[in-house]
């Protein structure tokens, strides 16, 4: 294993502020993985230590494939997570909604930049992810539109569900929307979890990456052979929305089948403690998200659910 | 006549509203033009505030001069202007990048939704904003590429220093301003003056231009002061200066000073070692349309923009 230096600036009032990088054999640029982008990811840097201590194994016992080359960088922006905040600590800025990037712009911009000149070379390009709503969803790999073509790559690392997505009005800031531009194979790992860890679905995270760099040929490892993925488009997704605000009390919880008119939820007056509001299931399916606030507001997504679908 | 456009029960007890004020002629056939005039999308901008007050201060004041319909939205995101802050308080979200919205969605997309819809058919909107807390900003509007025949006419009306062509976070796709001129309701964006603060000569400034545009546009009948010809800015006038070093940021000039190339506009100095880091230079002749406000500064921390075209 190497380390080495991806970006270096001062800060005002912290000293230097590095981002590093875990380097696993030489050669061809195999395969890149990036962890926490922000300051909240923990599962995600978690993953990413699980995952080199994971590497650094393999490469002592020769695992790693002649001429192929790993780096893991496991987290963008750790200054936000030591000070308890989500973005960037001097603006607030995402560094998910910095690229491409600007080696001559604000400091997010100059990472995104310097990132992405790092890691484009790179055949496949995961990036382990999380969602901008509060919640937990059955593992998936999500593909933006402009990576739909990868679908099957995307069965390789064996995850449950490989999820396609129409594009948003942000997605040409993200990394994955200009890693895929610039020619890498990228995908978006998510496990569920963001600020807490899940240690079961990091776990699965982590072989699921072992999984498809066996798979490519990249590493030499012998796992189980996962699932084979279920291909769902996002849109057909079907959204379940609290009509009322208050408490939420969820009766399922995610990647559990559920059928026509079961109660997913009720939700519970916050101030004299009634039942004001049910959740049915509207059709036969399987939970994929499930919102996991103590509280719901009026008309947000408490469950997503695949449609007609059976474990 | 102050209407909710929007009304969403919040986790307690709470209901959130966003209201307009239709300012309309006693006797209006719901013909007439219309302007829409939005501010507060951003809950530390409070320019905007005080602008929409002015406005229906001297509207009401002259109320026999009014011959169309001026829809005032003055407080878009009225968590965020309560907590403070920047985003959409609880969800860290930014209002201006979930329009047109949707209207089916959670409490952010939901209230988008019904706002574009709210100002679907109107002739002009003018969506307010006043920079953040780390810059200061001249007068100026903020037009994408794509809306410059349409909506110039228009936008040096507003009596800005700055008309200036840029595909900033304000004009791009999930802001109002897109969302809006993609339906045909002609929009820009204004910014001046910093967050947090009034800097309530622009407002002033600005006041008296959307008077001038609502007389151009013919909703307005009284008098109207004179307007400044803006600069018109494309990306090639502007020149950004950005820090190379961290520290505390110590001003040479002041904000809206002409500078000459090479003239020092500040320094970045080191307060642990007591050393200058970094001396800042002016990279053209021009205009500082664009200063730091907020002195600590790091690596790649904008420190100003400079507008280097004619000025004559």
């Amino acid at each position: 294993m190497n380390k080495e230096i991806i970006f270096n600036m001062n800060t005002a009032f912290r000293g230097e502020y590095t981002i590093l990088g875990y380097r696993f054999g030489h050669g061809e640029k195999a395969a890149c993985i990036i962890g926490a982008m922000r300051g909240n990811e923990f599962q995600q840097l978690y993953m990413c230590s699980q995952l080199i201590a994971k590497l650094e194994q393999l490469e002592s016992k020769g695992a790693i494939v002649a001429n192929k080359e790993i780096l893991i960088i496991p987290s963008l922006n750790y200054n936000s997570m030591n000070v308890g905040k989500k973005f960037w600590v001097s603006d607030s800025t995402d560094i998910n909604r910095s690229f491409p990037g600007n080696p001559e712009g604000p400091a997010t911009s100059r990472i995104a930049a310097a990132v992405l000149e790092r890691v484009k070379d790179y055949s496949y390009g995961i990036q382990f992810a999380s969602f901008y709503m509060g919640g937990e969803f059955i593992p998936h790999i999500r593909l933006t539109e402009e990576g739909v073509q990868n679908t099957s790559l995307a069965n390789l690392f064996g995850m449950p569900y490989v999820l396609t997505a129409s594009e948003r009005a942000f997605d040409t800031t993200t990394l994955a929307y200009n890693w895929q531009k610039m020619g890498t194979s990228a995908f978006s790992l998510y496990t569920g979890a963001t600020e807490r860890i899940d240690e079961e679905r990091a776990r699965q995270g982590v072989s699921a990456i072992l999984r498809f760099l066996t798979r490519m040929g990249i590493i030499r490892y012998n796992c189980h052979g996962g699932y084979i993925s279920t291909i769902i488009e996002e849109d057909d997704l079907l959204s379940i929305r609290a009509d009322m605000p208050g408490f939420f009390r969820p009766k399922v919880s995610t990647n559990t089948e559920v059928v026509r008119g079961q109660l997913l939820a009720e939700v519970v007056d916050s101030f004299r403690g009634d039942v004001i509001s049910r959740m049915v299931a509207p059709t036969d399916g399987i939970i994929f998200y499930q919102q996991i606030q103590p509280m719901v507001f009026q008309n947000s997504v408490a469950f997503k659910m695949i449609k007609r679908i059976h474990e | 006549m102050i209407d909710t456009v929007v009304s969403v029960e919040m986790l307690v007890e709470e209901v959130m509203r966003i209201k307009k004020n239709r300012l309309a002629p006693d006797e209006y056939t719901g013909k007439e033009k219309r302007l829409c005039i939005a501010s507060g999308s951003h809950g530390d901008e409070l320019s905007g505030q005080y602008i929409c007050y002015q406005v229906i201060r001297r509207i009401k004041e002259e109320f026999h001069n009014l011959t169309g319909i001026v829809d005032i939205y003055p407080s878009m995101n009225p968590l965020g202007l309560d907590a403070q802050t920047r985003d959409f308080p609880l969800l860290d979200i930014d209002m201006n990048t979930v329009f047109p919205g949707d209207d089916e969605g959670a409490i952010l997309e939901h209230a988008a939704s019904r706002i574009t819809k709210d100002m679907a058919g109107a002739d002009i909107c003018l969506d307010i904003h006043s920079s953040n807390s780390l810059i200061r900003e001249i007068p100026q509007v903020r037009l994408n590429d794509d809306v410059i025949e349409t909506v110039m006419p228009f936008a040096k009306m507003l009596n800005t220093e700055l008309v200036w062509i840029h595909p900033s976070t304000s004009v791009r796709p999930g802001s109002l301003a897109y969302a809006l001129n993609a339906i045909g309701v002609k929009t820009m964006v204004i910014e001046a003056g910093v967050a947090l603060r009034i800097d309530y000569d622009y407002c002033e400034q600005i006041v008296e231009g959307i008077f001038s545009l609502m007389k151009h546009m013919g909703i307005w009948q009284g008098e109207v002061k004179s307007v400044r010809q803006p600069m018109i800015a494309t990306d090639g006038d502007v020149w950004f200066v950005n820090a190379e070093s961290s520290g505390l940021f110590v001003p040479n000039i002041k904000h809206s000073m002409k500078v000459k190339k090479g003239e020092k506009i500040g320094t970045i100095v080191d307060v642990i070692t007591g050393s200058v880091e970094e001396r800042v230079y002016a990279p053209c002749d021009g205009l500082v349309f664009t200063f730091r406000e907020y002195p600590a500064v790091e690596e790649g921390a904008l420190i100003a923009r400079i507008y280097g075209g004619d000025l004559t």
